[in-house]
């Protein structure tokens, strides 16, 4: 017993008045480091220990006046800086409307940081440390008694006189309290195996489920971006017709609009002859031209159809489009070729409208015009 | 009965017990082992649970036209029963915070607990809005935060407001009641004999030490939090209300909802943790602390916000007729007399004409009559808010897109569930956690406060 260094000393009491006067007594003899601890707020104890009233709503008021601050900031950057959008003809601070939200965040942030304040600042909370912890004091005065005690630190401490203070309100029990020597010795290490095996699984959890997620969870149904959905796609059956077939064929003899079959297929020389372009070389016909050119053909055949492919070698390098042959096909073949690719080159018959590949010829007529002229050019 | 004397306050905890027995009338639900009939009704819930978990899984695999909720019924199941139970949560912090500001000491033995249920309400009915977005893993994008699509919420809409006052209602309930209950885990702490219960307690109290030093801000907080939550909790409703009445939808357009909800989410409340009360105090014999005067005034309160959802029913008809707008005057009609004429007359006879029966004293304090009376206000309270979401959906300006709503089975599983969900977690609070706070009945019981007057 005797090596064990002393706390504080302590009192039970076994009623609320007797408390009140013990601790009204003990603050006028001018003890500071005393507390007083009963298993629910007595009142009138915050008189009798002369406390001065709680600061705790000044720090409410802050923090509500910080939420509101915090949402009238955000709906103003939001609606007004960094994305501007006229909703139901009004201006874009429309004040009405962020009362709600102003609202709430003042609530949220008063209550919660109002709590975390008193919790942590005041209290010093979380302490499971303190060494009352697990007195039988700290037993009695949280079921049924009243206590108190007075700090070994307090100037005025003395043993004798406190003890008969006590003994003069009629306490129950009076005695010291100890340090928890083990407590007190115990330090924490970062290297405690325990803590290094938390940490590893920590980082393991974490980063399987993280690769889990991102890697597969993503791809299964119904997480995988609606991938999966019951309507039908092409190549599908379908009961529902006769045929089985979950496509449909255009109504015989009709053809939908912009849909022209192409006659040529494998027939280059006969799309040669056969196929004239209907379109005028207009400023607009060109310009068009030049966009389809430079979305669709440019990757490969360079901007000015030299061949010249941004595609560093992934495909193909295809010939210079200012070769002799193709200058001298007609423009029906380059359209075949358009259409129906060659070789290597893929179609271009689903990204491009008629229209658009016969401008794209245009376009390609004038890139070879501009590097071998024709004589008249000059006049 | 002998004659009262009304100068003097009358005890809220009836007897005079020991303080020690308080704890251990209290703790002992949890330091004993759960009986048979525990496992009963936690394996009932617990299966409702289950239906309720299935049917959403299936829900989403499948996709949400499993569900009843199409054009134009848009708003089928889960905002009906999101409104119901987020109106069961008001309850709980009316009586935790209106109450206490209003130093109504009967709350004491019966705010835990509704403390708790509106927890579980809250989170029960925070499941429904996000399942109806579809795809309810992506429910982060309801909050504004900084995206690379650079896009933020509106925040002019009443989806978003919701957003916030939800989880703000959420949240605040919470720190509320976990602030309640750190003077009660220090308690447990204290008394317990099993090491693990121990450490659990000790780092659930986070070391509280019953300090009077601690006691005056804490109290000060308490103070503070329930001047919060009081604006809060009529603001959650008015906002919920808000998504029908901010919209032009005839029969939703009235600005006499915010109230009509508020008083109707009470209501409800009320009458939900009448019916749980009454069950609990049975099975745990709390009938000193929860006490008859307790649940009598409680049906007081239930009577009274009947009446106000009475009269908002008869308002709304008044000034639909007294409006003059057609389709408004249609809607109400239509409400009372066109095909959801049941819907409509199983919500007046519940919600107006049962509790009436609480004028007489008689029935107030009969046990299971007012058990009875509640649980039709609670199956009206439902009704209502279908009513409200089906009629005005189903029949709207345009009548050729008008259209019956049909509720499927999964939707009623998905409804079922949600009362498993509620339930469970109301058995296992049971269990694990002081439904009543034990040092705020200390406090109440007579002679525990100094008899010496106020200073
Ligand atoms: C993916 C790369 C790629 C794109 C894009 C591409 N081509 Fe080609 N193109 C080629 C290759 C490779 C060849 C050579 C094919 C062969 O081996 O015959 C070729 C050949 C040609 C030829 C024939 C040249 C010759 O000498 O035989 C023409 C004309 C032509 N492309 C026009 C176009 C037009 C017009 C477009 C835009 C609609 C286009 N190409 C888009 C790769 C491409």
């Amino acid at each position: 017993m005797s090596d064990k260094t002393i706390f504080a000393y302590s009192a039970l009491f076994d009623s609320p008045d007797d408390i009140i006067h013990a601790a009204e007594e003990v603050k006028k003899q001018g003890f500071e480091k005393y507390d007083v601890n009963t298993p629910y707020p007595v009142h009138g104890m915050d008189d009798a220990m002369k406390l001065s009233p709680s600061k705790l709503g000044y720090v409410a008021l802050f923090f509500g006046l910080s939420g509101m601050l915090a949402a009238i900031i955000l709906t103003y950057f939001t609606s007004v800086v960094d994305y501007p959008q006229v909703i139901g003809g009004k201006p874009f601070y429309a004040f009405p409307g962020y009362v709600p939200v102003m609202f709430e965040l003042t609530v949220l942030s008063a209550a919660v940081l109002t709590v975390a304040t008193m919790l942590l600042i005041f209290f010093k909370l979380p302490n499971n440390r303190h060494p009352l912890h697990d007195t039988n004091y700290m037993k009695a005065v949280s079921s049924d008694k009243y206590g108190l005690y007075i700090e070994i630190e307090d100037e005025k401490y003395d043993e004798a006189v406190i003890k008969s203070l006590f003994e003069r309100f009629n306490a129950k029990v009076i005695e010291p309290i100890y340090y928890d020597d083990t407590e007190v010795e115990h330090k924490n290490r970062i290297f405690e195996p325990k803590f290094i095996i938390g940490l590893v699984l920590i980082a393991v959890i974490t980063s399987g489920t993280t690769y889990f997620t991102l890697n597969k969870l993503m791809f299964m149904i119904p997480f995988s971006w609606m991938m999966d959905q019951d309507k039908i796609v092409p190549q599908e059956s379908y009961e529902l017709f006769a045929d089985g077939f979950g496509m449909r064929n255009p109504v015989e003899g009709t053809i939908a609009r912009g849909q022209l079959p192409y006659e040529y297929y494998q027939k280059p020389e006969e799309a040669a002859v056969a196929l004239i372009n209907p379109l005028f070389p207009t400023a607009e016909n060109f310009a068009l031209g030049k966009k389809k050119y430079d979305i669709y053909c440019s990757p490969c055949h360079g901007y000015h159809g030299e061949g010249d492919s941004r595609m560093r070698g992934q495909f193909p390098n295809p010939p210079s489009l200012h070769s002799e042959k193709v200058r001298d096909w007609t423009d029906g073949r380059i359209y075949h070729v358009i259409t129906e690719g060659q070789n290597v080159m893929p179609s271009y018959s689903t990204q491009l409208s008629r229209e658009e590949k016969w401008a794209t010829v245009l376009y390609i007529r004038a890139l070879q015009r501009s590097l071998n002229a024709k004589e008249s050019d000059l006049e | 009965m002998s004659a009262i004397d009304y100068t003097q306050e009358l005890s809220v905890v009836e007897g005079k017990p020991p303080l020690r027995e308080i704890d251990e009338l209290i703790i002992q639900p949890l330091d004993t082992k759960p009986d048979k009939n525990f496992f009963i009704a936690l394996s009932i819930t617990g299966s409702m649970l289950l239906l309720g978990a299935l049917m959403l899984a299936w829900s989403f695999y499948k996709g949400t036209g499993v569900w009843g909720n199409n054009n134009p019924v848009a708003w089928g199941f889960p905002i009906v029963n999101f409104v119901f139970w987020v109106g069961i949560g008001h309850a709980g912090t009316l009586i935790s915070a209106i109450l206490f500001l209003f130093r109504q000491k009967w709350r004491t033995g019966i705010a835990r607990f509704a403390e708790g249920m509106t927890i579980f309400a809250v989170m029960t009915a925070g499941v429904f809005p996000i399942i109806h977005t579809g795809r309810p893993w992506l429910a982060g994008y309801l909050l504004p935060y900084p995206n690379q699509h650079d896009l933020w919420v509106n925040f002019h809409s009443p989806l978003v407001w919701d957003v916030f006052a939800v989880s703000t209602y959420f949240t605040v309930s919470f720190v509320f009641w976990y602030v309640g209950l750190i003077p009660d885990f220090g308690t447990l702490r204290d008394r317990t004999a099993s090491k693990i219960k121990k450490v659990i307690y000790s780092v659930f109290s986070l070391g509280w030490r019953h300090s009077n030093r601690h006691w005056q801000h804490y109290e000060m907080v308490y103070l503070v939090l329930a001047g919060f939550a009081t604006p809060l909790v009529l603001s959650v409703h008015t906002i919920v209300s808000f998504d029908f009445a901010v919209s032009i939808l005839p029969g939703w357009h009235t600005t006499i909802f915010p109230p009509y909800f508020v008083a109707g989410a009470v209501f409800s409340g009320f009458a939900m943790v009448q019916n749980v009360l009454i069950i609990i105090r049975k099975i745990f014999h709390f009938e000193h602390i929860i006490t008859l005067d307790t649940l009598e005034r409680m049906n007081k309160i239930i009577l009274l916000t009947g009446m106000m959802v009475g009269y908002a029913y008869a308002m709304e008809f008044f000034i639909a007729w007294y409006s003059g707008v057609q389709p408004e005057q249609f809607a109400f009609l239509n409400r009372a007399f066109g095909p959801y004429m049941w819907a409509y007359w199983i919500m007046v006879s519940c919600n107006v004409i049962f509790p009436q029966f609480f004028w007489i004293k008689k029935i107030r304090r009969k046990i299971s009559v007012m058990f009875i009376i509640a649980v039709l206000v609670n199956v009206g309270m439902w009704f209502e808010r279908f009513v409200i979401t089906v009629t005005s959906l189903s029949r709207d300006y345009l009548p050729s897109s008008w259209a019956y709503y049909k509720p499927t089975l999964v939707d009623g599983g998905i409804l079922i569930g949600s009362f498993g969900l509620f339930f469970t977690l109301l058995i296992l609070f049971t269990k694990s956690l002081p439904v009543i706070s034990i040092s705020e009945v200390k406090a109440v019981v007579d002679g525990a406060q100094p008899s010496h007057g106020e200073h």
